[in-house]
């Protein structure tokens, strides 16, 4: 676990409203809200592969396989986990 | 500007389709080719701003890779992918052996397979694509000695249908053409009494041309055809 800041987590909340064109403002994210599943943000495998291209696209993060993608885009805090380790090597 | 990307682009099909898109003016062409590219070159010399030649072996997933990432270098963009490239190799099933088999399915299937998944990742950043698949009247008709290369081409209108429903909301759209009997280099190698056997069972009672074909093809790939995704267009004088 790579420590996150607030601010990477809000870039990240932003970039998936932009992105997936959510309904809900950033703030209404929250950190540990599931992104996928029952009483989830409700997000859909369509938001998963936009997802995918856009954290290679922004971060140069990776995701290249299903079992890593369920990890890495469970919530907004497993993301910025993802981005953290991928940018600082540990 | 509107990029696209041809594959089998030294072959008949491929040619008349570039041909198609450079009537546009804002249109960039890429073709992608192998060893054989001699007509290919000579369309590039035509156009020589606006027709461009990328190596491009279509089972080879690295190869794609390498192909999109040039085209995004030299343009930044890339608007449509036509998968024409295509191979057959016709046996009855008896004695087809199975590199026969796999070598034709991998051509005609894998290849698309492998050129959706390396643009897709463009095309839902530009949030915008094209892409037109090459199937064949085999893949609804299939005739007996074509078990390998009707598999394929049936497998593509069916790779065709499902990723259409994945990415239709991303303004990307995914459709299929199937060619009946084209006037291409492969039919004009048959024997004259074959080939007139072939025409009477057209109800247009003539061959495509490629033309015809490439004019669907452009039409799927354009602005126009917005609302249209998943849809197999039948080119074949009426035979189905």
């Amino acid at each position: 676990m790579h420590e996150t800041s607030a601010e990477l987590r809000d870039q990240i909340r932003a970039l998936m409203v932009e992105t997936l064109m959510l309904q809900v403002t950033a703030a209404e994210i929250g950190d540990d809200q599931p992104l996928f599943g029952p009483d989830s943000l409700g997000l859909d495998s369509v938001d998963a592969l936009q997802l995918v291209v856009a954290l290679d696209k922004n971060f140069g993060l990776k995701v290249s396989d299903q079992d890593t993608a369920r990890k890495v885009l469970a919530s907004v805090n497993s993301i910025a986990n993802a981005v953290a380790a991928h940018t600082k090597p540990a | 500007m509107r990029v696209t990307l041809i594959t089998g682009g030294n072959g008949g099909l491929g040619l008349a389709t570039a041909h198609r898109f450079l009537q546009d003016p804002e249109s960039r062409v890429w073709l992608g080719v192998r060893s054989h590219r001699e007509r290919a070159e000579a369309l590039r010399a035509e156009h020589p701003e606006r027709c461009s030649l990328v190596s491009l072996e279509v089972t080879e997933p690295a190869a794609w890779k390498d192909a999109v990432a040039s085209i995004l270098a030299a343009c930044g963009q890339l608007d449509v992918l036509v998968n024409n490239a295509g191979t057959h190799d016709d046996a009855l099933l008896g004695t087809m052996s199975p590199d026969v088999w796999s070598r034709v399915v991998s051509t005609n299937l894998d290849s698309v397979f492998h050129g959706c998944q390396a643009v897709l990742p463009t095309l839902i950043s530009q949030r915008r694509g094209r892409i037109v698949n090459v199937s064949s009247l085999s893949a609804l008709l299939a005739p007996a000695g074509q078990t390998n290369y009707a598999a394929a081409k049936a497998g593509v209108i069916a790779l065709t249908q499902s990723l259409a429903k994945e990415v239709a909301r991303l303004q990307i759209t995914v459709n299929a053409v199937c060619p009946g009997y084209i006037d291409t280099e492969a039919l004009s190698k048959m024997p004259p009494e074959k080939r007139s056997a072939m025409v009477g069972q057209i109800p247009a009672r003539r061959l495509g041309r490629p033309e015809e074909v490439a004019a669907a093809i452009h039409f799927l790939a354009s602005p126009e055809a917005s609302y249209i995704t998943g849809s197999v267009l039948k080119v074949d004088g009426g035979i189905l």
